[in-house]
This record gives structure tokens, C-alpha cells and sequence, in this order.
């Protein structure tokens, strides 16, 4: 055990269903994440990252097995979460436009979870929230439908922070958006990372969206950590494992000669 | 007006109210669309018009007979004729309308809250607690709701309360069931996950956040009913297990009209118009929601 | 690759709109090229209109799109005059469309070989014992391990990357002269998506068919086709040949290539864009 890791995950393994139907989405996983820092998990669909960052949630369906161990500043995260654990631990989505509630306001969606966990004057965090995010207090009243796909997204990462976590969980978090979008939301948790001190841990399909955002990396296939890279590393070296190397040819366009060597 | 519009269609609402106000108008803009709904809506607002103007627009309480004018065909003096005690059936009709509405609302009111909490529970929790929840809404399903209603009647004895609470208890299931599966596929999705990565209680997941997207496919489900839940009570009260006489319920004045259907057409026509086009309105009202409510037909 | 000196497609001038409660909207305004035998592709944010014009081309627009040109024409055929019956074969053997999810694409309730052997009794004429044959092969052809297990395959049993594959076979089936494809591999693996479009590449260039290529992503498209129509706000701001897509001089395009993060990147922030009211006009 680390004592100085924010959030730390030793031997993960998750199994859905039982017996001879049973599907191991996770196999064996472990990384540790530095208070303040910002660690990416990579891989293609079925990779397991996905279903990492939603044990580390707690929010696996109750048919999940989940062995081995995790833990955020040493406390252990199981299965039953009291809500002050949930409340250092925040998690953003990728789909900005099915995580939010459809029938409710941004008011609500941010003013909801501040009230849950007992915060005092809740109109101010909610002008903050949204300040926080680069948006104005006009969105407040609006519904997810009034709002484009970033704005959503900011809305997100507004709910998410209103609660002050220490932790963030970042799920593909800007998959669904352009590009233009893409870098200003990258920005904007850049910059509150730094600003209040957050560790991340970011799932992403995209290796230059993760060697953006994260120091360290680990990449994942079929349900397992095959390489931990430091970032600087992956920039000048080329990645040991070959599936690694894969991952970045892939990232940098279209090569007929690659096409054929996968 | 363009001053009301322009609050109702900014894209920067002030206030919560605003807000809400704007979800409303903007439903209510896509409703307006659909001509068959605004009929639908016309013919539901003109039975809550009659039923609440009742006093005023008729001359009597259509209860007290008056044996000199017995089976006057419809006139002037009686749009609608006389009935074989002499009361005037425009007058019974509108008072009658009254008692519509009542089984209307008593059923909408038992019905809703049963089906929706019982769905909505079972589908948000799973496991052993859905299993028995819909086992309990399968039973329920498999009574024959007018016979359960003779039955129920037979025992309570007959009356309006009693046939609207046959009616509503074997007719909740239904609901319980449309409810689970919007709860069932609400559950995986992100913003339940979200709500619930934020230590939003349990119950307050299901009563603020599953419940209001369930709601709606329940109510165009029960308008869509309604016809039928309007027929079975006339029914009830046609076979004399419902309203009992002199009440003006429109089932019941069929029943009693039906001796003079060939000679004094009016006597079990009117009622029978009258249920028509109640259903006709109800039906008509839920088609039109269905458009405007109903997640699944939207974007 | 066989250049011929016509173009195969024409498009002076569409224009796309679309009705909606706020009034008319304009998807499409003012495009024009000429597509000869090569890879042509279609760059654009969301809202772009890159994907209602391949769409218009098409003639499979929205109930509450119209769309109006000064002149479209396939190899000699005007499509703007051409009737019903002409345009419906025109898409059906000579234009095929490949769309992003191929599991709206495949028929549920017909197992995935079954569909391309249609396809070839359809329009190639074939018989049932022949349809078999070339469909087994053409699956052997988009490299599918196992055809025989695959054509016995629904489609809700295979994977993404299968189903694009089996959608590429389909369309190839007519031999079609041009291919027009929306976001074919946006919805598979990085890994995935080269294999796919690798095949895509050899098809095409065996063929000598014609590709429009609409994707949100610039340099997948830079580096697999041969020209690039960069799309904002409906119209084209850009043409380039691919290979000098990093001399781009419209600010739009310079500033989507320059917020894209990199894997040598600094981690520094990214330059975001800026928009210019009057790029829209």
C-alpha cells in the first residue's frame, strides 16, 4: 500500500454473471494515482477501462463480482458507499447528453447533490458551479435540451465539482464532441485540476487525448493491464508492448501498410 | 401576447417558474399541432364545463319526477326530451356528467399512485423485490375486471364508491407494469448512475428522478383507458350494480331507457350519445398526449 | 487507377433547408464540386452540413428537407430531372451508401449472409446456389476468418468492426461507381478502423470506384483520401489535396488542426477556436 496515492487499485478483477456464462470484463488491473495527479487508462472497446473507472464509482450493477482491492486515501471503497465517501469521489461521463436529467434544470441538477450532502448557501455555489465551468448565470434556469453538447458537458463537470471531491473520474469525457469543443473542455479540466488540487483518472479510446491529460498511463486489453507508461515516455520512446505500439500507429492516421500488420 | 410569447420562448429563463412554464407551452405548442387532440381536449373541457355549470344551464336536478310530462320527444322546451317519469334528460345528461367525472377522477387517483409506486420500485430496485412485486401485479392482471367488479359489488353491495373501487383495483396493473419497464431501462442509464455516484438517496432517485420520466406513458396510458373505465361503470350501472336510481349515472339511464328504445328513441339514446362522445374525447386526448408526453415517439 | 477526363459526379450550387417550428433552416448553402475517379473527403464539425449533402446526393433527405441545385448529374444523367424510377436504380447499382452504425444498416431479421446473397440475386441476377457461392467469397474478401460461421451470423451476434465489414461486401455486391460513406468507422476501434479502411482502399481501388468520405476527423481524412472539402456552417471554406492539408490557409481549418491534442504534444493548453462571424457568410 502506498500511503501517499490518492486512489489506488490492487488485483481488480470483475465478473459479470455466473457460472459457465460468466464474463470477466476485468481481469487483473492495478494502478496508483499521486494526490494532485492525473493518471489515463487506454483501450479499445472491451477492454475493461470503462468498467475500472465504474468499480472505482461504485456504480456497478449488484450482479458484479468484484475481487481484489481498492481504496482512496487509504479508506477502502466496497460495495456500500457513505455518502461522505461518495462525495469525495465525483465521476463525468462521456454521453454529455444522456447523463444529464431531462426533466430537470440545471438549478436543480446542480442544487440537488449540494443539498444532499448539507452545503450551506446553495444559490451562491450554484452562480459559482457555473462560473467555475465559464458559464454565466443565464444558464441557470435552462434545460438540458437548450444546451449544446459542450455546454452540457460544463454542466457535468459543474455538477460533479459542486461538492467539492477531491477525486474526479473522467469516463471518455469528451468523446461525443467536436474538436473545437473537445480542446476547450480539456482546457477547462486542465485548469481546475490545477486550481483545486484534483486527482483524475481519465478512461479514453484516444492515446493523444490521455497523454494530454495524464502523467501516467496505463494501457488495457481484454479486460488487463498489458503496459504502465509515463507520458514523458511514451512522447520520446516508442512502448514496449506491441499492442501499445499498435494503439499509437493507429492514433496517427490512416497507413495502408498498417492496415495489413494488425 | 407577444410579450407573454417572448417570456415563454426565450432560450434565458430567469426563474424556476419560467422555466416550468416554458416546458409547458412548448408541450403544449407540439399538442396544439394535432387537430384530433384539440378536438380530444374540446370535448374533455366541455363534460368538465357541463358538469361544473350543471346548476345553472339546467332546469331541474333531473331528479324529481314529473308524471304529466312523461316521454316528451325531444324540443324546445326539452332538448333532449323526457324521460318515463317525466324528468328532463338534457338535465340528467349534464348532472350525469358530474358523476362521470367523479369515477373519472376517484379511478385516475387509486390507480396512478398504486401502479406507478409499485412499477417504479420494482423496476429501480430488481431482484427478489421486482419478482414479487409483479407476481402480486400478475394476479391482479389475471381478474376479469367486470366479473372481479360483479364480484366486489355482490359483496360491498351496490353503489358508485363501490363499483369505482372494483374498477380501480383491477386496473392498476397495467400501469405497475408500463412503469417498470421505463424504470427497468431508466435504471442503466447515465444521469440514475450520475444521480446515484453523488449519494443521492435511494428514494429520492426513485421519487425525483425515475417517477417524473415514468409518469407520463402512464398518463396517456390511463386516458387512453379511460374510455374503457367510463364504459365499465356504465356497464355496472346498466346491470344495476352502479349509481342507483334516481342518480342521473348515464349507464344506469340506459338501463332503464332501454323498454322504450323503439318507441321513445331519445330516452336511451341521449346517455348513450353522451358516452360516446365522452370516450370518443378521452381517446382522442390520449392519442395527443401520447405525442407530446411519450419519450419514445420524441427525438 | 483509370482517370477519366469527365467528371463522374457534378455538383454546382446545392442548397439543402429544412422546415422546422423556428422556420426555414439552411443545412447546405452553395456547394459546388467535381468528383472524379478518386477519394474525396468531407470534413466538418457537427452542424457542418457534410452530412446532408452526401444525403441530398443521395436524394434520402429528411421529411422537411428540400434541397435545390444549378445543376447535379451522375456520369451523364441528370438528377434533378431524372425521374423516380431512374434515380431509385441509379442508387441502387451505381451509388451505395455506407453509414455510420451498421447495425441500423443490416436487416434484423435476416442472418448477415442472406442479405448479400440477396443482394447478388438482386443485381447480378444470380442463382440461389451461385448468390451463396460469391456471397462466401465476398465475405472472404472484406477477411472475415470465418465466412461460413459469419454467414450464418445475425446481426445482432456480431461485433462492430463485422458488421462494417459486411456492410462494405454489400455495397460492393452491385459494383457500384461510386461509394458514399458517413462516418463508416467513427463507431469502431482505432485499430478496428484501419483494418476497415484498409479493405475499403483495396475495394475501391480494384474497382476504380469513386469515394465521397464524410468524417469529423482531419487528419483520418487527410491521410486516406486523395482531396478534402472542409464544411462550415453549410458551406465549403477549404479545398485541398490531402497531402498539403498542413498548409491549410482558412483560419477554420488551421484552427482544427491546431486544437487537436497530440500525442507529442506539450500538455500545455490547447489553442482553442476562435470563430469568425464571417466565415458562415
Amino acid at each position: 500500500m502506498n500511503p501517499a496515492a490518492s486512489v489506488e487499485a490492487t488485483g481488480l478483477q470483475v465478473a459479470f454473471g455466473r457460472g459457465r456464462r460468466s464474463f470477466h470484463a476485468v481481469r487483473n488491473a492495478g494502478f496508483s494515482v499521486g494526490a494532485g495527479g492525473s493518471f489515463g487508462l487506454v483501450g479499445e472497446s472491451g477492454s475493461g477501462k470503462t468498467t475500472v473507472l465504474r468499480a472505482l464509482a461504485g456504480l456497478l450493477p449488484p450482479t458484479a463480482q468484484v475481487r481484489g482491492r481498492m481504496r482512496m486515501h487509504g479508506e477502502s471503497l466496497g460495495a456500500v458507499r457513505p455518502r461522505a465517501l461518495r462525495r469525495r469521489m465525483q465521476m463525468v461521463f462521456q454521453d454529455p447528453y444522456g447523463s444529464l436529467h431531462p426533466r430537470h434544470t440545471v438549478d436543480r441538477i446542480l442544487g440537488e447533490p449540494a443539498r444532499v450532502h448539507g452545503l450551506d448557501s446553495i444559490d451562491n455555489r450554484i452562480g459559482e458551479a457555473l462560473a467555475g465551468v465559464g458559464l454565466d448565470a443565464s444558464f441557470r434556469f435552462r434545460y438540458p435540451h437548450q444546451l449544446s453538447g459542450g455546454q452540457r458537458q460544463r454542466i457535468a463537470i459543474a455538477r460533479a465539482l459542486i461538492i467539492e471531491p477531491d477525486v474526479v473520474l473522467l469516463d471518455e469525457p469528451t468523446s461525443a464532441l467536436d474538436v473545437s469543443v473537445q480542446a476547450e473542455i480539456l482546457n477547462l479540466l486542465q485548469r481546475l485540476r490545477r486550481e483545486r488540487a484534483l486527482t483524475f483518472v481519465l478512461v479514453s479510446h484516444d492515446l493523444a487525448v490521455v497523454s494530454h491529460m495524464a502523467e501516467a498511463l496505463a494501457v488495457m486489453r481484454a479486460g488487463e493491464v498489458v503496459e504502465m507508461l509515463d507520458v514523458a515516455a511514451l512522447r520520446t520512446a516508442a512502448p514496449q508492448h506491441p499492442y501499445s505500439r499498435q494503439l499509437l500507429r493507429a492514433s496517427q492516421g490512416y497507413d495502408r501498410a498498417a492496415g495489413s500488420e494488425f | 401576447m407577444s410579450a407573454v410569447r417572448a417570456w415563454l420562448l426565450t432560450d434565458i429563463p430567469q426563474s424556476r417558474r419560467q422555466a416550468q412554464c416554458q416546458r409547458l407551452f412548448l408541450a403544449w405548442l407540439v399538442f396544439r399541432r394535432n387537430g384530433s387532440a384539440v378536438a380530444g381536449i374540446a370535448i374533455v373541457a366541455t363534460l368538465v364545463a357541463g358538469a361544473l355549470l350543471a346548476p345553472w344551464i339546467t332546469g331541474s336536478a333531473g331528479v324529481t319526477p314529473d308524471l304529466g310530462n312523461r316521454l316528451h320527444a325531444p324540443g324546445l322546451a326539452h332538448w333532449f326530451g323526457t324521460d318515463e317519469l317525466g324528468r328532463d334528460i338534457f338535465d340528467r345528461v349534464m348532472w350525469g356528467s358530474r358523476i362521470t367525472l367523479y369515477i373519472v377522477g376517484l379511478v385516475s387517483v387509486i390507480v396512478v399512485p398504486i401502479g406507478l409506486a409499485i412499477g417504479v420500485v420494482a423496476g429501480y430496485v430488481g431482484g427478489w423485490v421486482d419478482s414479487a412485486l409483479m407476481r402480486l401485479t400478475d394476479v391482479f392482471l389475471a381478474f376479469p375486471r367486470l366479473i372481479l367488479a360483479l364480484a366486489f359489488v355482490a359483496a360491498l353491495g351496490p353503489g358508485l364508491e363501490n363499483a369505482v373501487l372494483a374498477i380501480a383495483l383491477t386496473s392498476w396493473s397495467p400501469y405497475a407494469r408500463i412503469a417498470r419497464a421505463e424504470a427497468l431501462t431508466l435504471r442503466r442509464s447515465d444521469f440514475i448512475l450520475a444521480a446515484r455516484s453523488q449519494g443521492i438517496p435511494h428514494l429520492q432517485i426513485i421519487v425525483s428522478h425515475v417517477a417524473p420520466m415514468c409518469i407520463s406513458s402512464v398518463i396517456v396510458r390511463l386516458t387512453l383507458d379511460m374510455a374503457g373505465i367510463i364504459l365499465t361503470a356504465a356497464g355496472l350501472g346498466f346491470l344495476g350494480l352502479g349509481a342507483q336510481p334516481p342518480t342521473p349515472e348515464w349507464g344506469a339511464m340506459i338501463a332503464l331507457g332501454r323498454e322504450y328504445l323503439l318507441d321513445q328513441w331519445w330516452v336511451p339514446a341521449f346517455p348513450g350519445i353522451a358516452i360516446l362522445v365522452v370516450s370518443l374525447g378521452f381517446n382522442l386526448l390520449g392519442d395527443g398526449l401520447r405525442d407530446v408526453l411519450d419519450p419514445k415517439s420524441r427525438d | 487507377m483509370v482517370e477519366r477526363r469527365d467528371p463522374l459526379l457534378i455538383v454546382d450550387g446545392l442548397n439543402v433547408t429544412f422546415d422546422t417550428p423556428h422556420g426555414a433552416v439552411a443545412a447546405v448553402r452553395d456547394v459546388s464540386f467535381a468528383l472524379g475517379r478518386e477519394k474525396l473527403g468531407i470534413v466538418g464539425e457537427s452542424g457542418s452540413g457534410k452530412s446532408q449533402t452526401g444525403r441530398a446526393l443521395l436524394g434520402l433527405l429528411a421529411r422537411n428537407g428540400r434541397m435545390s441545385a444549378r445543376q447535379l448529374s451522375f456520369d451523364g444523367v441528370d438528377l434533378l430531372r431524372a425521374g423516380e424510377v431512374e434515380r431509385h436504380a441509379l442508387r441502387g447499382r451505381r451509388i451505395s451508401m455506407i453509414l455510420q452504425d451498421p447495425k441500423f444498416s443490416l436487416n434484423p431479421v435476416m442472418t448477415v449472409g442472406e442479405q448479400i446473397a440477396e443482394a447478388f440475386r438482386v443485381h447480378a441476377g444470380a442463382s440461389r446456389r451461385e448468390a451463396r457461392d460469391r456471397a462466401l467469397a465476398m465475405l472472404k474478401a472484406v477477411r472475415i476468418r470465418e465466412p461460413r460461421y459469419v454467414f450464418d451470423a445475425w446481426p445482432h451476434e456480431i461485433s462492430g468492426g463485422m458488421g462494417q465489414r459486411v456492410m462494405i461486401a454489400m455495397m460492393m455486391v452491385p459494383e457500384p461507381d461510386l461509394i458514399i460513406a458517413d462516418e463508416p468507422t467513427s463507431a469502431l476501434d482505432v485499430t478496428v478502423q484501419l483494418q476497415v479502411l484498409a479493405l475499403l482502399d483495396d475495394m475501391l481501388a480494384r474497382r476504380g470506384a469513386a469515394l465521397i468520405f464524410i468524417s469529423h476527423d482531419l487528419n483520418l481524412v487527410a491521410s486516406f483520401c486523395d482531396r478534402v472539402l472542409v464544411m462550415y456552417a453549410g458551406r465549403v471554406v477549404e479545398t485541398l489535396r490531402a497531402a498539403e492539408l498542413h498548409a491549410a490557409r482558412h483560419p477554420y481549418t488551421r484552427g482544427l488542426l491546431a486544437c487537436q491534442p497530440r500525442v507529442d504534444g506539450e500538455g500545455a493548453d490547447l489553442p482553442t477556436l476562435h470563430r469568425d462571424p464571417a466565415w458562415a457568410r
